[in-house]
Formats: structure tokens, C-alpha cells, sequence
């Protein structure tokens, strides 16, 4: 038992920090966003073009499709030593983590020539376009339908949820084809140009004040059918392979945890409170805990294993504790911690902006619901949940 | 990275769980919990005696088979996963454990080779009343080479030959060895929420004492010997943990009302999404224990009580909520769930409270950040 690298991981590590200093900044909180979203996407889109050209860009991808051909623990070694610098990588995390690599188990050779470079250099941005506002965690139950016309599929409907739809380039886009035969055997997937007519983005007002989110509406919109990924009918079955690619995209920190509100705490003279120090313990130990579960994942990888659920844990605790450590901070400065404002409010009115990304953090990728349930049909066994519309045609149940 | 124990120590883990399955049933533990005259199982502790198990992490100088912590940890949840109605934590836990930190050459000689071969049982003896113990608060006095007060509740004071004691003296507080066959030592069975674990109370009337490390550094020596208690019984508690879940979930899907298996409803599903949940923190936790422990590492008061805390609640939480998923059935003596929540709470107050090891948690961060 111990925490070193070996000593091809050591390698690894030094080869991909230096390459890190050489070319980016150390972390420094807020450096990232200043600048403007404009801004933010064009440096994206510079620092994917060097990490392509240095050979860091998709390390697990085989060397013919541009990736490093590396092992799942370099990508894992990269993720964290990336981690440490201000690295814009926000808008590649979808597309070259979910849908490019869909594009190479569906695509055609055409396919591949065509999006896998340009998305790998950094010159193309996509989106996922999967969610519809009634087929959320039900994502089988979408409505966006596609009828056939000569050699050319026409979309229509809406999706939502779709993050980075206003930057980007293509999207992945799951259908319904046939509304004849029950829900998840009607679907079929498509790559769609995100910049053609009748794609009509329109960004959401989140409870938070932000818009990282969208709704996009299509109309008559035209996919040659030779921009279909898998057979018609099969989308179901190309969805998954995109979601499991979700599985190993390695996650940060999702805002502040136990040493922010401990610092905070000492700061403002309430860290001797009793009630306090027991929450801030419990705080402790699940961070803890899910750090050193990823450690355990880590030794699985390097072993060959695959990944299991661990990060449906770490998104079942992280975002209940980040909304309860923001809850508390709040409570602590009273009256005055409703404020939002960043030069009155303490920390930078960190803990009351989480405060109010929190609830989304507890849905997006899967609410807090759907992971129990995961955890408790894929790790414990359970019984599925009972499903009225299994055996129904899609168009009987609506 | 190898965040995980080596092949052998799953090798003796996979040869334990083999054994105890077979060699200390449910049937065995409630010998001990049907017959008031039964302090343990004495077929079981015969044979964890015989393997050698009490001297995996003693070194073979002393008659150990010199393993080391590791293995200690990995039969230490084996042994929680069985409720093992024995006086084992109390010896190799404890007694071996302060004697490895803190006795002297002659002391570890006479008396390790002993806790190694099952000769000798240990204990320690602490608690005076309720609440955290605390510097100034303990009334058993050391004078003159002999000791006077009453402790209580002892684990396995009824069972143990010999005890560490903690005892008020002229420079503060320290702690003793006892020999609990000598004069001057009475002691007598109480009864407690967990009986397939024995407790008594014990008075010493001027009983013969040596002291175990330097006088007045009772305390300091009293934490040291916790903290490494603290990972050990936080895999006992791993283990009870996971035999929780695994009791319920199958549980869950053999029992039908309503038509269908009770682990298809999202209320039973979450409860056993949210024990797993806990089981995997408190593994991940008791596994850094393990590795501070067996690494000698400078995070091991922080590891230890992170590791204890994550332990005691997975525990807790996995016991209660057995008896629940269980229903009616849980409530029953004839059906194991009490035993489990039994030993939650024994194994949760032992060696000090959550809230004690919370505080111990949050003073560790506090020191380190300063």
C-alpha cells in the first residue's frame, strides 16, 4: 500500500508537468474567466491546438485517430497534473470525452477523416444533443422526431440542457425515427452542422444568473442520411456508448469544500463552535473519503480493471455537501451573508454563488435519484424500477 | 499508486473469511448471547488462538509471527464481519499494541510472547463514568507501586489476566500494568447492550501496578495507543458494515409484497444506495488508517480519526437500517440484524465516542493548518 507512482508513471508525470509549465500559468482562483466568454474560447480552442501537437490531446486514443495511444492511468495522470494550472478545457470536455469518440465507433472512415482532427486541434467545438423537456432522466422517452425524404432526414422538435450549444460546430443529435415500436427501439442518432438553418439556439436564464445552458429548437432541418451514426432504430444502443464514455471524463473539484469554510471559520472567530467542528469533520471524512476512492479506482486502472460507480458517489456526496458547507457559511455571517456582491461579501461571495449553483450540481449528469438508482440495480443487484411503457409502442403512450 | 493490500494479505483475508464462515457461525455467537455464564466462545478463540493470529503484528523476537499492520487490519475485518464473540481487539488491539509502543525491553518480553500464544489475555481499563475521559477526571490512584479506584466497564475485564490501567499518580496521570490474578483485584460481570462481548467492572484495592512508559505521560501515551486501536476497530466495523448491506440486500430481493421483490421500490433502493455509499467512504478511509498505521506516517492522528468516524457511522447507519429493510422480521430475536446493531454501538464507544474522535479530527486539521 502506498501513493507513489512506479516508476513508468514517475516518467509519465515529469514528462506531462513540463510540458504544463512550459506552456501555461499556475493555478491562480478567477484568472480563467477573466477576459469574457469570447475570450475564453478562443484561448480553449489555442491550448487543445498545443496539447494535440504535444502529443497530450486524448492520451488513451489509438495514435492513427491522433491520440497519444497511452494507458487510462497516464489520462488519469494528465487530468491531475492539468488540474494544476489554468487550463482552458472546458469546451473540448463534451465533445472529445462523449461524441467524437461515438463519431469512431459509428462513423465512417469518411466520417473519421472528416471531424476527428479538427475536433482533436481544436478547431471544432460540438455539443450533445440527448435532453428534452419531456426526457430528462427518461432520455428514451424524447420527442424530436426525424421522417425520411429521398436521401435526407428532416428534424423537427427541441432539445435543452444542451451546454456550449451557442459555441458550437456539430452536434451528436438522438431522434425518433419510428414511433411504432416501443421507446428505445425507434431511436436513431445523427451528426447535425449546429450552424445550418432551422437550428435555432436560445440560451437558458438558470436559476444561478448564468447561462451555461441551452434550448435548441430545430426546424425542417436537413441530415443527409450518410450523417447517421449506426443503423436506424439503433440510436439506444449508440446513446450508451456515449454515456459510458461519460463514466471516465475525471472531474474537479466542484467548488468550495471543508478548508474554505474552515479558513472562513477561523477568520470569523466560529471555528471553536461545537455544533460546527462536528459537521466540519463529517465534511472531512467524505471528501476523504471520496478522494481515496478515487485512489482505489486509480490501482484498479493501472491493474487493467475497469472503472465502477465511484463517480456516482463522489457526485452524490459532493454536491449535497457543497450546497449544506454553502448553507452553513451563509448561515454563520447572518444577516449580512445575503450578500452577493463579490467586494462586500466574504471569500469573494464564493460560498453564495455555489449556494445557488448547488441545486444544479444535484441534476445535471443524472440527478441524485437516478445514481441510487444505479448504484442500487448495477452494484447491488436491485430489481429494475417498473416500467409501464417497456412493452408499449412509443406512440401508444403518448 | 497501490491503494489496495498485496496478493498475500488477499490470501490470508480470502483463507480467514473461509474459516470464520465456517468455524464461527451465527450459531457460535449466540452460544455466548443465550447463556449468561459465557464471557466467549471458547471453541472459536482456541482456534484463532492456534493460527496465530494474535501475533500477526507482533515480531517474531517476541514470539509474533512478525506479519505486520496490514494483516492485522485484514483480520481485524474478518473478524467484524462474523461479530467474533472473542476477547481478540481487547489483547492484540490494546494490550499488545501499548506494549509494542511504550514497554520496556523486559516488559515486551515477558509479556508479548504471551499475548502471542493466547497464554495471556489482555485489556485496558479506562473508563470511571460516563462521558470523555479526561485529564483530572480519574480517581484511581497510583501510589507506592499499587493502585486503588474502580473501573467501569471493562471489555473483557472478566476474561483478561492481565490489564493496562489508567491511574491518577503524583505527576499527573499514567498508565500501569496490572496483573489481574494478583491480590488486591476484584471483579465482577456487568451487563451491557452487547452481550456476546464480555464487560465487567473491576476494583483494585491496593493491587500490585508497574508502570508502562514514563510516569505523568499517561494521557499522551493513552491517545497514541487509541489512535492505532482506532484503525483496527475501524475495519471490525468495516466488516459488520458490509455484512449489513449484503444481509439486506438479499433481503431485498427475496422478500415480496405487493406483488414484487421489496428492493424494486426506489425506498428500499436508495436506503441500500446510501449504506453502499457510506460502506465506501468508510473503506476508503479505514484504508488510509491502515497505510498511516503501517507506514509510521506523521497523519496517522488525522487518518486514525478520519477512519473511526467514517467506520462509526457506516456501521451505525448499515445496522439500523438492516432491521429496518428487514421489517418485523429485523425485530425478532431469532434474526441476526440486533446482533449487528449490537456490536455497532460497542465498537462505536470503545476507545471513545464519535463526537471524541470528531474533535480529535478537527484539532488535527486545526494543528496542521497553523
Amino acid at each position: 500500500m502506498d501513493f507513489n507512482d512506479t516508476a513508468e508513471e514517475a516518467e509519465f508525470r515529469a514528462e506531462a508537468q513540463a510540458f504544463l509549465s512550459q506552456h501555461l500559468n499556475a493555478k491562480t482562483p478567477g484568472a480563467l474567466r477573466s477576459g469574457g466568454r469570447e475570450d475564453f474560447l478562443a484561448r480553449a480552442k489555442a491550448w487543445q491546438k498545443t496539447k494535440a501537437e504535444g502529443g497530450f490531446a486524448q492520451i488513451t486514443w489509438p495514435k492513427e485517430m491522433g491520440g497519444r495511444g497511452g494507458t487510462v492511468m497516464q489520462q488519469v495522470i494528465w487530468g491531475q497534473e492539468e488540474a494544476k494550472f489554468d487550463a482552458p478545457t472546458g469546451p473540448f470536455a463534451i465533445g472529445l470525452g462523449m461524441c467524437v469518440p461515438t463519431v469512431i465507433a459509428f462513423g465512417s472512415d469518411e466520417h473519421k477523416k472528416r471531424y476527428v482532427q479538427k475536433a482533436l486541434m481544436g478547431e471544432e467545438v460540438w455539443c450533445q444533443l440527448f435532453s428534452e423537456p419531456a426526457a430528462g432522466s427518461d432520455v428514451a422517452g424524447l420527442k424530436t422526431k426525424a421522417v425520411k425524404d429521398g436521401d435526407e432526414w428532416v428534424i423537427n422538435g427541441q432539445k435543452v440542457w444542451t451546454s456550449g450549444a451557442h459555441y458550437s460546430d456539430f452536434g451528436i443529435l438522438l431522434v425518433r425515427t419510428d414511433p411504432n415500436v416501443p421507446k428505445h427501439k425507434g431511436l436513431t442518432m445523427f451528426i447535425v452542422d449546429m450552424k445550418q438553418q432551422g437550428v435555432d439556439v436560445r440560451p437558458i436564464h438558470q436559476a444561478s444568473g448564468g447561462s451555461e445552458f441551452n434550448e435548441v429548437y430545430f426546424t425542417d432541418v436537413r441530415i443527409p442520411d450518410s450523417d447517421r451514426l449506426g443503423e436506424p432504430g439503433m440510436g439506444w444502443k449508440v446513446a450508451l456508448v456515449t454515456l459510458m464514455n461519460e463514466r471516465l471524463a475525471v472531474g474537479g473539484s466542484p467548488g468550495p469544500d471543508w478548508k474554505e469554510i474552515m479558513d472562513y471559520a477561523r477568520s470569523a472567530g466560529t471555528l471553536s463552535d461545537q455544533a460546527f467542528r462536528a459537521k466540519l469533520a463529517d465534511w472531512y471524512v467524505a471528501a476523504q473519503g471520496y478522494k481515496l476512492t478515487k485512489f482505489r479506482t486509480q490501482t484498479a486502472l493501472s491493474r487493467g480493471e475497469t472503472p465502477g460507480p465511484e463517480n456516482a458517489i463522489g457526485k452524490i456526496i459532493n454536491a449535497n455537501h457543497l450546497q449544506d458547507i454553502c448553507n452553513s457559511a451563509i448561515e454563520m455571517q447572518d444577516h449580512f451573508g445575503l450578500i452577493v456582491d463579490k467586494d462586500e461579501a466574504p471569500s469573494d461571495a464564493i460560498f453564495q454563488e455555489s449556494f445557488m449553483w448547488a441545486p444544479g450540481l444535484r441534476i445535471a449528469g443524472g440527478t441524485d435519484e437516478i445514481l441510487k438508482n444505479i448504484i442500487a440495480e448495477r452494484v447491488l443487484g436491485l430489481p429494475q424500477d417498473v416500467r409501464v411503457d417497456k412493452d408499449k409502442t412509443f406512440a401508444e403512450m403518448n | 499508486m497501490n491503494f489496495d493490500f498485496s496478493d498475500d494479505q488477499k490470501f490470508l483475508r480470502d483463507e480467514a473469511r473461509k474459516f470464520l464462515e465456517a468455524q464461527c457461525t451465527s450459531a457460535h455467537v449466540r452460544e455466548v448471547l443465550d447463556d449468561d455464564s459465557k464471557s466467549h466462545n471458547e471453541g472459536v478463540w482456541k482456534q484463532i488462538i492456534e493460527m496465530g493470529w494474535l501475533g500477526a503484528a507482533i515480531p517474531e523476537e517476541y514470539g509474533g509471527l512478525g506479519l505486520g499492520m496490514l494483516e492485522l487490519c485484514v483480520i481485524a475485518e474478518e473478524l467484524g464481519r462474523v461479530l467474533a464473540p472473542v476477547p481478540f481487539g481487547s489483547s492484540a488491539y490494546f494490550f499488545a499494541e501499548a506494549l509494542k509502543l511504550a514497554g520496556s525491553e523486559d516488559q515486551k518480553q515477558a509479556l508479548l510472547p504471551k499475548v502471542a500464544d493466547g497464554s495471556l489475555v489482555g485489556c485496558i481499563a479506562i473508563s470511571e463514568g460516563p462521558g470523555e475521559i479526561k485529564a483530572g477526571n480519574i480517581a484511581t490512584r497510583l501510589k507506592d507501586g499499587s493502585i486503588t479506584g474502580k473501573k467501569i466497564p471493562v471489555t473483557d475485564g472478566d476474561i483478561a489476566s492481565h490489564a493496562i490501567v489508567l491511574v491518577k499518580d503524583g505527576s499527573g496521570e499514567s498508565l500501569v500494568i496490572v496483573d489481574l490474578n494478583e491480590s488486591g483485584v476484584s471483579r465482577e460481570p456487568i451487563k451491557t447492550l452487547e452481550p456476546t462481548r464480555s464487560h465487567a467492572t473491576i476494583s483494585f484495592d491496593g493491587a500490585k501496578a508497574e508502570l508502562l512508559g514514563e510516569a505523568g505521560n499517561g494521557m499522551a501515551l493513552l491517545d497514541q495507543i487509541n489512535d492505532r486501536a482506532a484503525v483496527l476497530i475501524a475495519f471490525e466495523q468495516l466488516g459488520g458494515a458490509s455484512r449489513c448491506l449484503e444481509m439486506a440486500n438479499a433481503y431485498a430481493k427475496e422478500r415480496v409484497a405487493f406483488g414484487r421483490a421489496i428492493g424494486g421500490n426506489q425506498a428500499i433502493k436508495h436506503k441500500l444506495a446510501d449504506m453502499y455509499v457510506k460502506n465506501e467512504v468508510a473503506r476508503s478511509n479505514a484504508y488510509y488508517g491502515a497505510w498511516a498505521l503501517s507506514s509510521n506516517a506523521a497523519e496517522l492522528p488525522e487518518a486514525a480519526a478520519a477512519a473511526r468516524v467514517a467506520a462509526s457511522e457506516a456501521f451505525w447507519f448499515a445496522s439500523k437500517e438492516n432491521i429496518q429493510t428487514h421489517g418485523g422480521m429485523g425485530f425478532t430475536w431469532e434474526v441476526d440484524c440486533h446482533l449487528f446493531y449490537r456490536r455497532a454501538k460497542l465498537l462505536s464507544v470503545q476507545a471513545g465516542s464519535p463526537a471524541v474522535w470528531k474533535e480529535k479530527l478537527v484539532s488535527a486539521l486545526e494543528a496542521k493548518n497553523d
